[in-house]
């Protein structure tokens, strides 16, 4: 079973988000990584970029595919994470930590309540699998 | 699990794309290639038959011999490319792929005129693994008395595999040494499972098996052609450097006029190899551009496992298809720059 930690919240297309006062960190879960298979290339935008809700910040790539990933929240990057240029890898074998992808000041810290809470984005991906 | 030509296939197994991959390069990897299609064809006629609608030379093989071969239209472009085994000298067995095989059967079919042949699509009556890797031998040596070592790239040997009877052959799509042992469909389960147990399937050197996606990276790097990729209908075998497999001077052949011009008058394009320099990774169907024309297509493109590096198939205009050039490849709307190389990309320790 993908693993689904309690205290952040998810988008449906499979992005975590964990809120650090008005600053969200965003990777993507688990279960994406595990559906992608070996990370073989991330690329992330620049610091100061800026995207609204659910927009395409950049892409995952594995051997086989190319799959977008978006920002659940709306905002400004104030930091992204510089090692997965090296070291992609990262995704898979540590999403919710060292795999981490954007730090974002949002524009609208109030947007996080529309995601999903932990026990929601399991029900979903369930429901995704079936 | 993928639907491939009708066939539920794994396109990885849990190991994943990469160690699959590797291990098949350090070691040995199984694949369950099953789902490739066979036509059978009997007759005095048969190596005539075949010789007229396939490119390469029939007529040169001897028994327990294998030759990769192309069908080829009236145009000199690609029905199909296949595997020609010689059983006996009126006995050839064609390994078609999989998605084609109807469209072969029927082709085969329609062009089978005088020749005194009986032609059976026997493609659900075989089962086909493929054993690659530098381990393939010693493994594959375990389950049968058939001398591996006496049977030659590109050469066969009827005999059995844990007791089935079938044909094992020294071929495979990986850049790697190994053998497609074909047998009843009813035993690839047994085989599968004894082949994975005489490997030490589980330790970390033992074999792995290997899905559809460490097939493509395999062939990639051994800078072999996919059918439907850098082949097919439109692409003729001189663009896609397969000279070496149209025998013009064999005798009349479907498509040898036009393949013999084109020969004489130049290709306009060429299918070549690129290594990715810059960032990024090319993929399939993606537009090259030189001097900020749009000027081909890349057919193959994925991340080298083995090599370490991103690399792809493409075809480019001649003037261009020189190893050095560079290139840039538009990856989602942003230029790409890539080198044009040699290829194979990989080429295995001898």
């Amino acid at each position: 079973m993908a693993n689904v930690p309690e205290d952040l919240h998810y988008s449906k297309d499979h992005e975590w988000v964990r809120v650090e006062r008005n600053e969200a960190v965003i990777g993507i879960t688990d279960y994406a990584q595990d559906s992608l298979g070996d990370v073989v290339y991330v690329e992330l935008p620049k610091a100061g970029d800026e995207f609204a809700a659910n927009e395409s910040f950049g892409s995952v790539e594995s051997v086989k595919a190319v799959s977008e990933v978006f920002s659940p929240v709306a905002g400004t990057v104030v930091k992204i994470n510089e090692s997965l240029a090296d070291e992609p890898e990262t995704v898979n074998s540590d999403p919710y930590g060292e795999g981490w992808m954007i730090r974002v000041k949002m524009s609208n810290p109030g947007e996080v309540d529309s995601l999903l809470t932990a026990a929601e984005y399991e029900d979903f991906t369930k429901a995704e699998t079936e | 699990m993928v639907d491939f030509g009708g066939w539920d296939m794994p396109v990885q197994y849990p190991a994943g794309t990469i160690e699959e991959h590797l291990r098949t390069r350090t070691h040995a990897g199984l694949f369950d290639v099953s789902h490739m299609g066979e036509i059978d064809v009997r007759g005095a006629g048969a190596i005539a038959f075949v010789n007229r609608i396939t490119s390469n030379d029939v007529t040169k093989l001897v028994d327990g011999q294998a030759q990769y071969s192309a069908l080829t239209t009236p145009q000199g472009t690609v029905i199909d490319d296949l595997l020609v085994y010689r059983l006996a000298e009126d006995h050839l067995l064609l390994v078609v792929n999989a998605g084609t095989t109807e469209k072969d059967w029927d082709w085969i079919k329609s062009n089978h005129s005088g020749e005194s042949v009986e032609l059976n699509n026997v493609s659900s009556e075989y089962c086909q693994l493929a054993l690659q890797g530098p381990d393939a031998q010693s493994i594959l040596q375990k389950l049968t008395d058939v001398p591996l070592d006496q049977i030659k790239y590109y050469h066969f040997s009827p005999g059995s595999v844990d007791g089935v009877e079938g044909i094992i052959s020294r071929t495979g799509y990986t850049g790697e040494d190994g053998f497609e042992v074909y047998a009843a469909a009813h035993r690839a389960e047994q085989l599968w499972n004894k082949i994975l147990d005489a490997g030490n399937a589980g330790t970390p050197s033992g074999v792995l098996p290997c899905g559809l996606a460490a097939r493509n990276t395999l062939r990639l790097e051994a800078g072999m052609a996919l059918y439907g990729h850098e082949i097919d209908e439109t692409t003729t075998l001189l663009e896609a450097n397969l000279g070496w497999i149209c025998k013009l001077d064999k005798g009349d052949f479907i498509g040898r006029e036009t393949l013999a011009r084109q020969k004489a008058d130049g290709v306009k394009r060429k299918l070549v190899g690129f290594e990715v320099t810059d960032r990024g990774i090319a993929r399939d169907d993606q537009e090259v551009v030189i001097d900020e024309k749009r000027v081909g297509k890349v057919t193959s493109g994925s991340p080298a496992p083995f090599l370490k590096k991103n690399i792809g198939l493409a075809y480019v205009p001649v003037e261009h298809a020189n190893a050095g050039q560079e290139i840039k490849i538009d990856v989602r709307g942003k230029l790409v720059g890539a080198q044009i190389v040699k290829t194979p990309f990989y080429k295995r320790p001898k």
